[in-house]
Parts: structure tokens; sequence; C-alpha cells
């Protein structure tokens, strides 16, 4: 059973000819893991923000579906599609620096949104802060719910933002590359935490990543983005046995593995980009819009 | 062989600013405890632990943008370590660095050419056009580059610019600073295999700051790990990867994702 799904969805910048996504189609199943995988530029990032209705204001949905348990997201109105996603999403952000408001306790940064878009009442909200808080493995809460962020290590503001996304029972998660600032052991903690969570609250996952090496990990199905563009969509075990698209390909073999030192970390080969290019340029022919 | 670079008991402290009191002096934290390790001509080191285990600072010590607090350093058998900024210049056309984040270490307002030849510039070396094309030549840009700015470039090209920058002054030994962290997998090859035949062909010696083991497996000789400015493991690459002799190098090794879905990891 699909919760999310998304059909040919195209988008570009307000006024411009190009689409920066090019009728984009993905499924996440109820409950499980899909990797988003591509280079910078590829697009992932937007797919989830379009997921979240956080796109920003320059780039407008040309075309397409973006379906929520059965119910297109683009098709609702502003206020309701507003409601709708509070509801049943959240995100993990990529870097716990920025998104922790510096000049705020952590508290209200986590019942404010149970509070204003769920309508729960105070109590209720800081009973929940306390006990997911107790999830993520952050003892004496209610101290870290008085802290602001300055005071708790990187590590900690991590864990805040899972919890904090799984605070209010979402349905679908969207992790915006929530490791990438790490380096390895922290990565891999962070990594199992959110697997455990994920696991626990059978939580749908929208997992955008550059890396191949954790999609391995904790995705059950991926897909693999050029240009805005989903080049393979798979499941996990039968991609990394070999992807099918030659640029899929190509990003497995450009990807280190210490186990394997001469074949992996291979440049991209020009010929691959070129005929990934051309299919790009394939999809705009018969693309129209005004 | 002989050794380019010897490091003894280097030791490193730092005021800690966040503990500083309102009067008198801040305490110090001690970043580097006694490091000795050597470089030999022609090596490419790998230098490898996790964050804030003082690995860029150990590198900003040997070519002396910091000034250590004890122990020595010797640059093909000159004693370094306290030279002053005006006796270090000279030597500083011998050590070069490239740099983790190609975006804030190239001006915005120079074009390709003048950021390349700027060191040229500041040595005095004749010709400084025709260096700076070679070099773009030997980092596989078209010379044309040399009339963009740096914003006009991917970040793959903008770390080529970094690198035909430190090789313009024919360097003998170059330190890189997690130079291909902030890349994409593809430019991260490209820029990996650059890297190894400019070594061949130059003869430099190269030190390679990198939290990724994997990176440093595929183009290092030699690696280093440090875990709390101290140095756990100096060995050959084939040795570290096949027998890691400390638990914190298990412990790295353990943590990095491997593409493989059978890999028993979480």
């Amino acid at each position: 059973m699909s919760y999310l799904q998304i059909r040919h969805l195209s988008a570009r910048l307000v006024g411009a000819k190009d689409r920066l996504l090019r009728d984009v189609s993905l499924t996440v199943e109820r409950g499980q893991v899909h990797g988003l995988v591509g280079e910078s530029g590829a697009g992932k990032s937007m797919i989830g923000k379009a997921v979240l209705g956080i796109l920003p204001q320059s780039v407008e949905i040309v075309e397409g579906s973006i379906e929520l348990d059965g119910v297109d997201l683009l098709q609702l109105s502003a206020a309701e599609r507003r409601r709708r996603i509070g509801a049943h999403c959240a995100l993990i952000p990529q870097d716990p620096l920025t998104a922790l408001n510096p000049s705020r306790r952590i508290g209200p940064q986590i019942t404010d949104r149970l509070v204003q878009i769920l309508g729960w009442d105070r109590t209720r909200a800081e009973t929940r802060a306390v006990q997911i808080l107790g999830e993520v493995q952050i003892e004496d809460a209610a101290r870290v719910l008085r802290s602001y962020p300055h005071e708790l290590s990187g590590g900690m503001r991590q864990r805040i933002l899972i919890a904090s996304a799984f605070a209010a029972e979402p349905k679908l998660i969207v992790a915006d590359e929530p490791t990438t600032a790490l380096d390895v052991t922290v990565q891999k903690q962070i990594l199992k935490l959110i697997a455990q969570m994920q696991a626990r609250h059978g939580t749908a996952l929208l997992f955008v990543t550059h890396d191949l090496g954790v999609v391995s990990k904790v995705c059950r199905s991926l897909s693999v983005l050029y240009g805005g563009m989903v080049v393979e969509d798979t499941a996990v075990r039968p991609f990394f046995a070999g992807p099918q698209h030659p640029y899929a390909r190509a990003l497995l073999a450009a990807t280190p593995k210490y186990t394997d030192p001469l074949a992996s970390l291979q440049p991209v080969p020009d010929a691959v980009i070129a005929q990934v290019r051309q299919e790009v340029k394939a999809s705009d022919k018969g693309w129209f819009h005004v | 062989m002989s050794d380019l670079f010897e490091v003894s008991d280097l030791r490193l402290s730092l005021p800690d600013m966040a503990r500083k009191p309102l009067l008198g002096a801040a305490p110090r934290i001690d970043i580097l405890k006694g490091l000795s390790f050597s470089i030999a001509k022609g090596e490419i080191l790998g230098i490898v632990g996790g964050s804030g285990s003082g690995k860029s600072t150990l590198g900003r010590a040997m070519v002396r943008l910091l000034r250590p607090t004890g122990g020595t350093v010797r640059f093909d058998g000159l004693d370094i370590t306290h030279l002053s900024e005006a006796e270090v210049r000279p030597l500083r056309r011998r050590f070069q660095m490239i740099f983790q984040d190609p975006m804030s270490s190239l001006n915005p307002r120079h074009r390709v050419g003048q950021i390349i030849g700027a060191p040229l510039r500041l040595h005095g070396v004749e010709g400084v056009q025709a260096l700076a094309l070679q070099a773009l030549d030997q980092v596989g840009l078209p010379r044309d580059f040399a009339r963009r700015y740096p914003q006009e470039l991917s970040g793959g090209q903008r770390q080529r610019v970094g690198i035909a920058r430190a090789i313009a002054l024919k360097a003998d030994f170059i330190l890189a600073d997690e130079i291909v962290s902030g890349l994409d997998v593809s430019s991260q090859a490209q820029v990996l295999n650059l890297l190894e035949a400019l070594v061949m062909d130059l003869g430099l010696t190269l030190a390679f700051i990198s939290h990724d083991l994997s990176v440093i497996r595929r183009l290092c000789t030699r690696v280093m790990v440090l875990h709390h400015g101290k140095i756990v493991e100096n060995a050959p690459v084939d040795e570290v990867f096949s027998r890691p002799k400390s638990t914190y190098t298990q412990e790295l090794l353990d943590a990095i994702p491997l593409p493989d879905p059978d890999q028993p990891w979480i």
C-alpha cells in the first residue's frame, strides 16, 4: 500500500522555459524507507520540498500530482494543504546548527507545532515532548527543554530534531541529508537512531542523500535522479546487484568503497554524462506549457 | 629516500576563549599532544581522524600557519618550528596548501588567471602568465578558463583551480585539507585521479587530510590516524586496512557505510 504517490511531477522557475523537475513519478510505501539519490543539482531536495509544500516562491509546479494517502495535495486550497501536511508529515533537516532558532528555548520549538497546527493543549504537548526526547535517549529531558540550542552539542541537537519530527506521529517524514555534515562515527549513531524510530513508529521515510553507502543501509527502495529526471527507480537489492541505467551504474562505481579500492571511486565517464543529458533533452521534446 | 618533513614531539595549545575569565588569560587547551612522525620524499600521507581530532591543526602547524608551542618541525633538514613569518616566507614557495572550501579560498573578484598567478607574483617569478596557463593545462582545465571568475565554475573545476595555484610554484610539498569532502562523488573521483597523476609527474610529496578512510585508501601510500590530538596509528595503507592496530581505527572502519546491502552495519 502506497502512502505517498508522486505522478508526472514537473516544476520550473517561475517564467523560465526549462524544467527543474522533469516528469517525476515515485512511490513511498506505508512504513517503508525510500531513498532519493543524485548529485548536487539533481533535484532531490526539491522533491522533498514539493511534498512538504515548502518550495521557494520562485519555483512553480506546472504538472503532475502529489498524492498523500490518496488525496492530491495540489488540488487542495493552500490552507487545507498546510493543515494536511502539518498533521501527517514532518522534516528532519540537514543542518542541526541552523535548523533550531538560537534565541528560543528547545521546549517551545518542539511543542509549538503540536499546539498551533494540531490543536493540542500545552500540557499534553509538553508531556509528549518529554516522552519523545526519552525515546531518542536524551536523559534529563526537563533540563534540555529549558536549554537554548547553543548550550547543547551538535549530536544532541540532531537528536532533538529527530525527536521533534516524530513528536506528532507523522505518517511520512522527509529526511533531507540528515547526516551529511557529521563524521562517520556520529553518522552511524544518528542513522541507527532514525532507523530505530522509523521501525518503532511505522513511519514512511523519504530519505534524501547523495551517499549510496547510506542508502544501502537504511532504504528499502530508491530513485536515482539526474537533471530533475528519475533515471532509475528500483528496490535496494537489485540496484546494488547491478543498476540498469548506465548513469546509475557509473554513480555506484564512483562511490568510495575501501574494501575494493581499485574498482570504486571511478570517475563518471563523459560518454555516460552525454547520454543522460541527451535523455534529459529528449524528455523535454513534446513538453509544452505556457 | 630521505625525509622531507621530520616532526618530533609536536605540541600545540590554543587559548580557550569560551572559558576566558573577564580579567586575565584564557586557559589553554592542548590540541596536539606530542606528535612524532616523518614524511618521506614522494610519499602520499593520509591524515585521518574524527572532527576535533586535531588533523587540520596539525596541517597548519606543519606549513607554519600556526606556531607550535613545543617540539620541532624540520622541513628538508631545516628547523622551521620557531622561524618568524619573514624567515618562513622564502620557504613558502616550497610548501603550498589546497583548502577545503574552494568557494571561500578563491577570491570572487579575481579571474582564475590572476588567482593562479598571485603566488607567482608574490615570489617575484618571471613569466607569470605562461606559468599560470601551464598550471591550467596540468590540471586539465581549458586555457580560456583563465579569464573566468570562480563562481562561473563547478565545484570540481574550482577545486582544480586550487590545485593549479598550489602546483604553479613548483612546490615540493602540498598539504590538501579535506579537499574532496564538498564534492559530488563523480568529481571526487576525478580530483583524486588528478592528484595522483600530479604526484607522479611532478615528484610531489603530499599530505592529504580527510575524514574519509575510503578516499585515503584510494590515494595514499601511508595513513596516520589521529584521535584526541595523538597518533594512534601510523602505517602503510594496506596494513591499516587489513590489520588495524588501534581500536579507534577499527571503530572508524566499522562506521563507514559501504555501498553494499549485505554489510552488517546497523
